[in-house]
Parts: structure tokens; C-alpha cells; sequence
């Protein structure tokens, strides 16, 4: 078994008023230590996934897989309690935005001794050196001064790799990353994505990133899953994304500006029922 | 050939004495009837609330702002709104949550003391590519290409030469944002408009806009034309940057 | 037969694509009718409220005896006495009789407070709220010095100055009940004066009257439709403390407060007498905050606008 995370016809369901809606239909996939993207519109079910691993479906919704293993583990039958010391422990997520996810009257620095502790027994001088050194981890230069300051007082970039070095404490063996860097400027993004990179090469995590945004992922990861209406369309390496054959892997690809060829209209995606109908595509294909 | 907009040394402020934040800082540019014009840089750069200046929902400015060659006061008059309308960037937060897409467009057909306002919102509606099915719906019934295809109807709805977008497609997934910089380009050669555009992306304003000008903490640090972007001959560090940034990202190893 | 107009009727309510605004209108109703139907004791409040409803359309017609009628035979006869099922008060009369009668007083008071506190509340709120500046400072010092005093030590002080009675009661209990509701209204025209969809109807040349009355009313009266239902409790109740102290409707009135205070003086040994208004009250306050919870999930924008 040298699969980190494995997972087996994965399915999100929501009762509604008009009958059960599908958020996640049949998703398979593998993971080993490598960065794998899930690319996908909103609504494609790309976040339902990640949090599903987590168990982090709000009910009514449920979560329902024929496996969900982590480094052969079961996770589907773990108790609350257990799936709790997974999370954060050995499987760590990174949001949108890190002004939702910073609670807005404690310092960083509170924070990341607070998270730390509760993963370790550890001194409170201990934990505030190890937050430290999280920090410069994440290439933040002044960590004393950003330990003393609280959520509002950081920039969205500084936020996100705040979030990221919370993140890493416990030494996770898997990143869950949705949408990390959309809230950000280009530049900025640039210096959280090297970051993420360096931390999941230098620990031999695996990585989840979730994103909408095909180039990034094309270029930052090492393996695509597309998915489309709950559904996994295509799958392929990262850097052959840009051959990619299914229509609608295709229709998102040129539906996009381009800086270097210039165009009168912008191609649009004609959507087929059929590709919400067909079966996710399995782990080995 | 008078400048549908004419910006000259255009300072705008937030707050009074030690709270006083620049968030524009001597601006200057013209932008030709016709023309599609781009404002490109990072938030906080000031972009945005030029066209908030300008549409006087920023009200501590200084300098000038002409529209059509005629200067702008402190107050905005019914001409001016019937001249220059806008697209807001989140088509979520753009729509009143309790009218349907009916009493948007009636309401703002009859600010503008418009006659037959059933027979414009049918047409309205066709031009934004909705038609009348979605007429009575409410915002959360719309996707969200649906709803900015909504605040586009209501920008055109008094008929204005010059349309100022702020991020109009930075809230909604990328195949939703073809459909809607066609729609816009559309529109464009068909009303004859102006445009005035922000986004932080390069590549949808080099879609879109001819000229641009590239703000950075409030100041605009080069105005060029899209055509001189693309061949990445930029004087300006900043812009050279952006412009590597925006072509992606690099792996520090490679 | 039935059953298939009523499927088309609910095809009709909940297309994707009415053809009226009259059609939209509805259908959205129907939408918050269907989630409050999915809460138990919201439609409990709801039956208890329409049955109060019933009982005061309908009273003289339901009640078995003259509310007013004395009969000094027949003073203080407990629950279940023949021909006076909840028992006869210090004077003989029928209390369920009065209870009936008495139900009509109390949705007087209840839809008159119902209607004039939160208007009122709505009007300063909205108006200091999206004014800003100097009018929104004099509002709200004004809304602090009527919120500084104890509500109902408040309304004994304008009962007192204007005299005793119902219609002065529900004034009183007005005058103190509407600075909450200013504030509510402030607070949410605060955050939705800086939205932009108050800019894009600014952008159309709209001044600040139409702003207020028709983009920041209907967003606020969700709220305080809500607010005002937790709070129809506290109404009644300060309308039979008003009663209880002798300040409210005047006997012989068969107000819910003014019966628990005649009662009183029989509590220990005639306890149904004071008993029987007083579980009137509690049932009409509980069945108000149930309906005020489900109305919330219902009304609430920050969930009907995902």
C-alpha cells in the first residue's frame, strides 16, 4: 500500500425539497506524495470533495464512499472523536480566505501557540518558539512583530501564509488546499504558491489543491482531476492539461483570454448533457 | 477630437487629518469616444475608486474630470447618469435580494423618465441575451453569469454612451466570463459605447481595451496601448512584473 | 378533480419562471409558507394564534355567558362546575366567558404595539442610518434616553400623565417599545447603505426618500417582523402588568392582566380565579414565540439570499 489517501466511489448527497441532489457522484482517486489539482466551475463539487475526505460535510448533507482510506487507514468508520484528531493532526485543510477562517480577537501569535498545544504537549515557551519558526518557515520576515498583531492588521497574502504555517504545526501528511491563493494578487500569489511548493517537497507531503483556474493548476501541480457537475471528467498529468481531449476539459481552456493570442470573441463552452451523465473516470485511467 | 473622459491630476482622499488615506494620487489620461480603456493593478492600487470619483459615490476629490468635455462638479446630475452608467464586480452583491429582475429594470427606466417601460425591458433583456422568461425572477433564482447579464440591462437601460466595469467578470467561473466580454464586446459595436474597465487581470483587459494604464498604490505608473503590453516592450518595472506574474506561475527550481 | 387543480396551482407557484409579477410575488410566498410548514412548532404557534383568532371573531357566539353578567349566588365556584367550566369569579361571572371576551382585548393591544413601535422604530433607524452626519447623532441620543429607563416603570409614567385606559396603555407600551427596533433598523441600514446595490440605484439618479422607503425598508421589515413576534411576550405581558397594576383597561373589563389582579386577592384559596388568565397569557406569549423562530428561518435574508 504506498497510496497516501485512497478514495472509492465517493458520493455527497443533500435531501432537498425536489428529491436528493448529488453534490459528488462516484469519485475515485489515488494519491501518493505528490500534488494532485481538482479543477472545475463552481458547483462542479470540487470543494464538496475535499471537505468529504474531512468528513466535513454539514448536515443534512452525507457523505457516502465505498473507501476512504489515509495511508490504509479507514476514515469512513472512524468515530467523531478519532476524525478529530485526524483533522489538523494528520490531515490539514487551507481556505479561500483567510479572514474567515482567523478568529478576529486573538493574536497570530495566541493562535498558533493555542493550535500547537493542542496537538502537542509542549510548554508555552516551546510552543511560541515553534510558531516562530513557522513562521519564518512561511517566509514571513518580522515574525515577533506579526505573532503580536491580530487578524485585521495583516494583509490577505500575509493571512493566507499565517494560515499555512497554523497549517503545517502538527506535521500533517496530507494538505487539503481549496482555492488558496484566489483571494490574492498575482504577485502575492506567486510567493504563497513557492511557499506551499517548498513546504510539501522538503516534508514529502501529499497535496490536494482545489482551484478553478486551469493555468495555475496546469503549472503548480503534478496530476489534474477535472470534474464537472460532481463528476471526475478527465484526469491527466498537469503539464499535458493543455492537451487535454475531453470537450469540456477543452471548452475551459479556450474560454480563456490570452495575453499572447489575441482574438475577436472568445470561444463559448457549449455545455452536453451527456458529460454530467457519463461515469466519474476511475482511478486508473 | 474632444475625450468622452478626461481625468487631470485626479486626487482622491478617504478620512480627514491623521486617518486621510490617498487612494489616488494625481491621476491623468484621456479616454477617446469609442475607445475601450483598461485601469489594471492590485487591490488597493486606486483603480476602482476612480471610477467611484468619477461616478461621485467618492466624494473627497480634487483636480478635474470632464465627461464629453464637460467639467464635473460636486454634484452628478440626471444627464450625467443618463450618460454614464456602470457594472458593478459582484453580480451577487449588485442586485437588491427582494426585487425581481422586473423591478430593477421598471424602477430604473422610470428614474430616467422613460415612456413604454414594458416594451424596453422585453427589449432589455433580449439585448443582454436573458429574454423575457427571466423577467420576473428573483436575484437568487439567477446564476451568476445571469445576474451580471441583469446588471448589464440595467447600466444600458437609459441608453448611456460611456460604461464604466469594474471587475464585471472577476466573480464568475471562466466560461461564464467568455459568454459575458462577448456580450460586452457585442454591445459595445452595437451602441456605439465607451468603455472604461478595471480588473486585476491582464489578459482580460488585453481582451478587451486598446489602451490601459497600469496603477500601483494610487498612482498610474504607465499608459500604454495593449499592442505595445503584448510585445512585453513595458518601460516600467512594475508593469514588467505584473505582466510576468500574470503569465503564471514559475517553480522556483525551473 | 381537486387534487389536480391543487398540482397545477403548486406548478404554477413554484415555476422557475413566472410569467406576472403577481406570480412571483406568490411563488416566493409559497416558498417561505413551505419551510415554516417544515417547523413543528412554528405552525403550533400558528394554530394556537389562528384559534385566538376564531375565538375573538367569533366571541359572543362561543362564549356560554355574559361576561359581564354578576351572579352573587354563584361566587368563586371552582374548575368544572356545571355551566361554568373554568369555575366563576369574586362576582359570579363566567371566567371562561371572559377569558373568550378578553381575548379580543389583547389582540387589540397586541396588533396595535404590532404596529405602531416598529413603524415608528423603522422610520429613525432607516432614516439616521442612511442620513448619517448630524441627524443620526440627535436620533440616537434620543433613542438612548428612551431606552435608559425601565420599560414599564416608562410606560406607568405616560399611563400616569395620560390617564388610565387601554388605548392610552397601548400608547405607553409603544412609546417604550420602539428604541430596540431603531436600533435593529440602524444597524442593518449601516451595512446595507454601503452595498452596492444602493450604489447601482444611486447611479440611476435616485434620491434618498426613494432609497430609504423602497430598497432599505423591505430588507429591514423582514427583521423586525421577527423581532416584533419574540417581543409580542413581552407586549402582552406589559399590557396585563399595566392591567395588573390597575393602570390598563379598567374593570369591569375582561383584559387578561386586569382578571390575574382581581384574582389576587383569592389566590390561596380560590386559585383557579387568577390561574386561568394567567395560563391564557402564557399560551398566546409561547404560541408568538414559537411562530417568531420559524418566521426567522423563514424571513431571514442572510439565508433566503444563498
Amino acid at each position: 500500500m504506498s497510496d497516501l489517501l485512497n478514495v472509492e466511489n465517493l458520493w455527497v448527497k443533500f435531501p432537498t425539497r425536489t428529491g436528493v441532489f448529488d453534490a459528488v457522484r462516484g469519485v475515485s482517486f489515488r494519491l501518493g506524495r505528490e500534488r494532485l489539482g481538482i479543477v472545475g466551475e463552481s458547483g462542479s463539487g470540487k470543494s464538496m470533495t475535499g471537505r468529504a475526505i474531512l468528513r466535513l460535510i454539514r448536515k443534512p448533507g452525507m457523505v457516502e464512499a465505498d473507501r476512504i482510506e489515509l495511508d490504509g487507514e479507514d476514515l469512513l468508520g472512524k468515530s467523531e472523536k478519532d476524525m478529530r484528531a485526524v483533522r489538523g493532526q494528520r490531515i490539514s485543510m487551507v481556505m479561500q480566505d483567510p479572514k474567515f477562517s482567523l478568529n478576529p480577537v486573538m493574536t497570530v501569535g495566541d493562535q498558533m501557540i493555542e493550535a500547537y498545544r493542542l496537538h502537542a504537549r509542549a510548554s508555552k515557551a516551546e510552543a511560541r518558539q515553534k510558531a516562530l519558526e513557522m513562521l519564518e518557515a512561511v517566509l514571513i520576515r518580522d515574525p515577533e512583530r506579526v505573532m503580536r498583531a491580530y487578524p485585521h492588521e495583516v494583509s490577505g497574502g500575509m493571512g493566507q501564509r499565517i494560515m499555512i504555517a497554523m497549517m503545517l504545526i502538527p506535521d500533517p501528511e496530507l494538505l487539503i488546499a481549496d482555492e488558496p491563493t484566489s483571494a490574492l494578487d498575482v504577485s502575492v500569489q506567486g510567493q504563497v504558491l513557492s511557499i506551499m511548493d517548498k513546504l510539501v517537497q522538503d516534508r514529502g507531503m501529499g497535496l490536494i489543491f482545489i482551484s478553478h483556474d486551469l493555468n495555475l493548476v496546469a503549472q503548480f501541480c503534478d496530476r489534474v482531476l477535472i470534474m464537472y457537475a460532481g463528476r471526475v471528467v478527465e484526469t491527466c498529468a498537469a503539464d499535458k492539461l493543455h492537451e487535454a481531449t475531453h470537450p469540456y476539459t477543452r471548452g475551459l481552456l479556450n474560454s480563456l483570454p490570452r495575453i499572447d493570442a489575441p482574438r475577436d470573441r472568445l470561444d463559448v463552452l457549449q455545455r452536453d448533457p451527456a458529460w454530467a451523465a457519463a461515469p466519474s473516470i476511475g482511478p486508473d485511467a | 477630437m474632444t475625450p468622452a473622459l478626461s481625468f487631470e491630476n485626479l486626487n482622491v482622499w478617504f478620512g480627514d487629518g491623521r486617518d486621510r488615506v490617498d487612494a489616488v494620487k494625481g491621476a491623468t489620461f484621456d479616454v477617446a469616444p469609442g475607445d475601450s480603456f483598461g485601469l489594471v493593478g492590485e487591490s488597493g492600487s486606486g483603480k476602482s475608486t476612480i471610477m467611484r470619483a468619477l461616478t461621485g459615490l467618492a466624494p473627497h476629490w480634487s483636480g478635474r474630470m470632464a465627461v464629453n468635455g464637460q467639467p464635473l462638479g460636486p454634484k452628478r446630475d440626471r444627464e450625467f447618469f443618463k450618460t454614464v452608467q456602470m457594472v458593478f464586480q459582484d453580480p451577487y452583491a449588485s442586485l437588491h435580494p427582494r426585487h425581481s429582475v422586473d423591478q430593477v429594470l421598471s424602477e430604473t427606466l422610470y428614474l430616467h423618465g422613460m415612456k413604454d417601460i414594458d416594451a424596453r425591458i422585453v427589449r432589455l433583456l433580449d439585448d443582454v441575451g436573458l429574454g423575457s422568461r427571466f423577467r420576473f425572477r428573483y436575484p437568487h433564482q439567477l446564476s451568476g453569469g445571469q445576474r451580471q447579464r441583469v446588471a448589464i440591462a440595467r447600466a444600458l437601460a437609459s441608453d448611456p454612451a460611456i460604461l464604466l466595469l469594474d471587475e464585471p467578470t472577476s466573480a464568475l467561473d471562466v466560461s461564464v466570463q467568455a459568454e459575458i466580454l462577448n456580450l460586452l464586446t457585442d454591445l459595445r459595436a452595437e451602441h456605439n459605447l465607451t468603455f472604461l474597465m478595471v480588473s486585476h487581470d491582464l489578459a482580460v483587459v488585453s481582451h478587451m481595451c486598446s489602451q490601459l494604464a497600469v496603477m500601483q498604490n494610487g498612482e498610474i505608473v504607465e499608459v500604454m496601448t495593449v499592442d505595445a503590453m503584448r510585445r512585453m516592450t513595458s518601460d516600467h518595472p512594475y508593469t514588467r512584473a505584473l505582466l510576468e506574474a500574470s503569465l503564471g506561475y514559475r517553480r522556483a527550481a525551473e | 378533480m381537486t387534487t389536480e387543480t391543487s398540482e397545477g396551482l403548486r406548478a404554477w407557484l413554484l415555476t422557475e419562471t413566472p410569467h406576472s409579477r403577481w406570480q412571483a410575488r406568490m411563488g416566493s410566498f409559497y416558498q417561505g409558507w413551505l419551510t415554516l410548514r417544515g417547523n413543528p412548532m412554528a405552525m403550533f404557534g400558528i394554530a394556537i394564534l389562528v384559534l385566538l383568532l376564531l375565538l375573538a371573531a367569533f366571541a359572543p357566539l362561543i362564549a356560554p355567558h355574559d361576561p359581564f353578567a354578576q351572579d352573587l349566588s354563584n361566587r368563586l365556584k371552582p374548575l368544572g362546575t356545571a355551566g361554568h367550566m373554568l369555575g366563576t369569579d369574586s362576582l359570579g361571572r363566567d371566567i371562561l366567558s371572559r377569558l373568550i371576551h378578553g381575548s379580543r382585548i389583547t389582540l387589540y393591544i397586541v396588533a396595535l404595539v404590532a404596529l405602531i413601535a416598529p413603524i415608528a422604530g423603522l422610520l429613525v433607524g432607516t432614516v439616521s442610518g442612511y442620513l448619517g452626519g448630524w441627524v443620526d447623532l440627535v436620533l440616537m441620543r434620543v433613542t438612548d434616553i428612551f431606552l435608559a429607563f425601565p420599560r414599564l416603570v416608562l410606560a406607568l409614567a405616560f399611563v400616569a400623565a395620560l390617564g388610565a385606559g387601554i388605548e392610552n396603555a397601548v400608547l405607553a407600551i409603544s412609546l417604550t417599545a420602539w428604541p430596540p427596533y431603531a436600533r435593529i433598523a440602524r444597524a442593518e441600514t449601516l451595512t446595507i447603505r454601503n452595498s452596492d446595490y444602493i450604489s447601482a440605484v444611486r447611479l440611476q439618479g435616485a434620491g434618498p426618500l426613494r432609497i430609504i422607503t423602497k430598497h432599505i425598508w423591505p430588507l429591514c421589515i423582514s427583521s423586525l417582523i421577527v423581532r416584533v413576534t419574540l417581543d409580542m411576550a413581552g407586549i402582552i405581558l406589559a399590557a396585563a402588568g399595566l392591567g395588573f397594576l390597575g393602570l390598563g383597561a379598567q374593570p369591569p373589563s375582561p383584559e387578561w392582566g386586569a382578571m390575574i389582579s382581581e384574582g389576587r386577592r383569592f389566590i390561596l384559596d380560590h386559585w383557579w380565579v387568577a390561574t386561568m388568565p394567567g395560563l391564557a397569557i402564557f399560551t398566546v406569549s409561547l404560541a408568538f414565540n414559537l411562530l417568531g423562530d420559524g418566521l426567522r428561518d423563514v424571513l431571514d435574508p442572510k439565508d433566503g439570499s444563498q
